[in-house]
């Protein structure tokens, strides 16, 4: 795998480990399966490329972020106050979404941004030479490790507790008189926001938005998410929130690089996606695997003494 | 300690299976990617990386011809490293960085978001496009279409007045027209765009039925049945998929079902003024040989098919009873 492969992987994994920490705030913390996430990608993407294509890159990388918390707030009122199935609530934001993204993108389904600068680029005039192929990389990950410092800070508040109360047991949340329904829509608003701000920083990154990108996401997201619960829960016996967000971030950047893997083996074409997918199971199932073995030798040794 | 092995193990497992990666080019790979253009001295192989948005019969069809026509110029030993992109951006974003950390001579990507693709990873490796409707729009040439960064290309634009002109000689009398396209597709969108003008400028009404994937095909055509007196598809992957489909819907309502891409009248549809994507893989090849041979990017003008030629379907055309004479 060349260094700018793995560079690569290791950007958009940053990237992507957004929607991972939107989709933590909702599947994880408020039990909520939002559903809204394939649209609120696309709407994140689709704002911003129309701002940034105008030559306003980090207003377009807000608009985004605070479109995604409308969206998030549409599905949270379906589900609250219309009393609508949380996961049919985000099938119906994000089906209405597609329409909107593409008005949002001009009534055009590509909004090309390669010849407007975006933030990756003047950052990378920032920088002094010698550092600017890492440019990206660098800002990446900062992004990723301010997302995450700010997360943890807001799940330690009295709204971010009453939230992770709420995805705990509701019934008793409003025994405590908390609104349960401000909870869930202030927990849905970030989730999507988080997941808005992916998609603009994506559509910058490629240099281009289409209406389609945000399909699968959801997918993405909670691989990463599950990759990163495996490997937190390997290392910490209960692991708490700040190690579930740092670990969900690691486990989006070990997806991305699994698919790099994957790409640098020089599998056919077509089998890519197979490819990827063992990869994905065998390491996950890694530590099953070896505490199966673990076990089965306890056994052997067990019957040997027993027969002694 | 039985964890961090468990934890050693995972990791080993994805490093080793990169590790045995075949990237041919050695790990030392340049940050800026590689020469815009060179000679090659003549024992390395040029090497090429390729680059297909997706599965789809007539984007094969333009890869293989342009293999085709690259062996016949001379560069039969040239390394083709295919890559499909399977649809899927971030996956196409990660094929276009391998081509630059492989240092790649060229890159040929197959349909406007493999290209913009390309071009959003190296503005140095020179990028051929093909199969690209509007190159000024996706951003890759300039404003004027000329290549004015390491892109250029070919561009199947769709004759859209030649499409309604044989579709008035086969079946006179459209008075409304109606287009079943995918939104999301910005090669139909340019298509239909340019179709709604002529038929502006014809004085033909028209009205549309969209869909956002295959299996919506059938209730939009069967919508449009009884509306409209033609049906018209552009280069459309979403309904070219269901063209079977859609093509027996629309026969046995005796409606005529006119297309953009000749692979959709094999499938069923009646007729095109098409595009010969053997032709186009062909001319893409010829671009990239003489940009392998030396030529700057920028001195190879985006080239526009305009060869066209007409594709009939018999059999529709005598399902829905029109004379032969018309079309032999």
């Amino acid at each position: 795998m060349s260094l700018i492969l793995l560079r690569g992987a290791a950007e958009q994994g940053f990237l992507y480990a957004l929607v991972a920490l939107g989709l933590y705030l909702s599947f994880r913390t408020l039990n909520i399966a939002d559903m809204t996430t394939d649209g609120s990608f696309t709407l994140g993407a689709a704002c911003c490329a129309t701002f940034t294509l105008h030559g306003h890159p980090f207003l377009g990388v807000l608009v985004g972020a605070l479109a995604g918390a409308g969206a998030g707030f549409v599905s949270a009122v379906l589900q609250t106050r219309l009393k609508i199935q949380p996961i049919l609530a985000g099938i119906i934001t994000m089906t209405a979404l597609y329409s909107i993204n593409l008005k949002a993108m001009g009534n055009r389904s590509n909004v090309p941004l390669l010849r407007v600068p975006t933030v990756y680029s003047i950052f990378e005039s920032h920088l002094p030479g010698a550092l600017r192929p890492w440019s990206k990389l660098l800002l990446t990950g900062l992004i990723a490790a301010a997302v995450a410092a700010l997360l943890i800070g807001f799940l330690r508040t009295m709204l971010g507790l009453s939230i992770r109360a709420t995805g705990d047991n509701r019934t008793m949340v409003s025994a405590s008189s908390i609104d349960p329904v401000y909870t869930t829509t202030v927990g849905l608003c970030c989730a999507n926001a988080l997941i808005a701000l992916s998609g603009a920083l994506i559509a910058q990154y490629q240099l281009f938005s289409e209406i389609t990108m945000g399909v699968g996401m959801v997918v993405i997201g909670l691989a990463s998410l599950i990759i990163g619960e495996v490997f937190s829960d390997l290392l910490f016996k209960s692991p708490g929130v700040p190690a579930r967000i740092v670990f969900a971030i690691l486990g989006a950047v070990v997806y991305r690089v699994i698919i790099a893997a994957a790409l640098s083996a020089s599998v056919a074409a077509s089998d890519l996606k197979l490819v990827s997918a063992l990869i994905v199971a065998v390491s996950i199932s890694a530590p099953a695997v070896v505490d199966l073995l673990h076990v089965r030798k306890l056994r052997k040794e067990a019957d040997r003494h027993a027969d002694a | 300690m039985k964890k961090l092995f468990a934890i050693a193990l995972s990791l080993s497992m994805i490093l080793a299976l990169a590790a045995c990666g075949g990237a041919p080019a050695s790990s030392a790979a340049p940050a800026s990617s590689g020469p815009a253009s060179s000679v090659q001295p003549q024992e390395e192989p040029v090497r090429i990386g390729l680059l297909q948005l997706v599965e789809h019969p007539s984007l094969d069809e333009i890869r293989e011809a342009f293999m085709a026509e690259l062996e016949a110029a001379g560069y039969g030993d040239a390394v083709v490293d295919y890559q499909n992109g399977q649809a899927d951006a971030s996956l196409i974003n990660s094929i276009c960085q391998k081509f630059v950390g492989d240092g790649v001579d060229l890159i040929v990507a197959i349909a406007t978001p493999a290209a913009q693709g390309a071009a959003a990873a190296t503005t140095e490796i020179p990028i051929v496009f093909a199969a690209v409707t509007d190159p000024v729009g996706a951003g890759l040439v300039g404003a004027d279409g000329k290549p004015d960064r390491n892109c250029t290309g070919t561009s199947d634009a769709i004759a859209v007045e030649e499409i309604f002109a044989l579709a008035e000689k086969l079946t006179p009398g459209i008075q409304t027209y109606g287009f079943l396209y995918n939104l999301s597709e910005d090669n139909s969108v340019s298509v239909i765009a340019d179709a709604k003008a002529v038929c502006e400028a014809q004085n033909i009404a028209f009205t549309e039925a969209t869909v956002t994937n295959s299996g919506e095909v059938t209730t939009a055509a069967q919508s449009l049945l009884g509306k409209v007196d033609a049906i018209f598809c552009p280069i459309d992957n979403t309904v070219a998929y269901a063209m079977p489909n859609l093509a027996q819907i629309a026969n046995e309502a005796k409606m005529p079902v006119y297309v953009a891409a000749d692979s959709m009248v094999a499938d069923g549809g009646l007729a095109t003024v098409g595009v010969n994507y053997t032709q186009l893989g062909k001319q893409t090849a010829d671009m990239a040989v003489e940009i392998l041979n030396g030529a700057d990017v920028k001195d190879v003008p985006v080239q526009v098919l305009d060869e066209y030629s007409t594709v009939v379907n018999e059999e529709t055309a005598a399902a829905l009873g029109i004379d032969p004479a018309l079309y032999r």
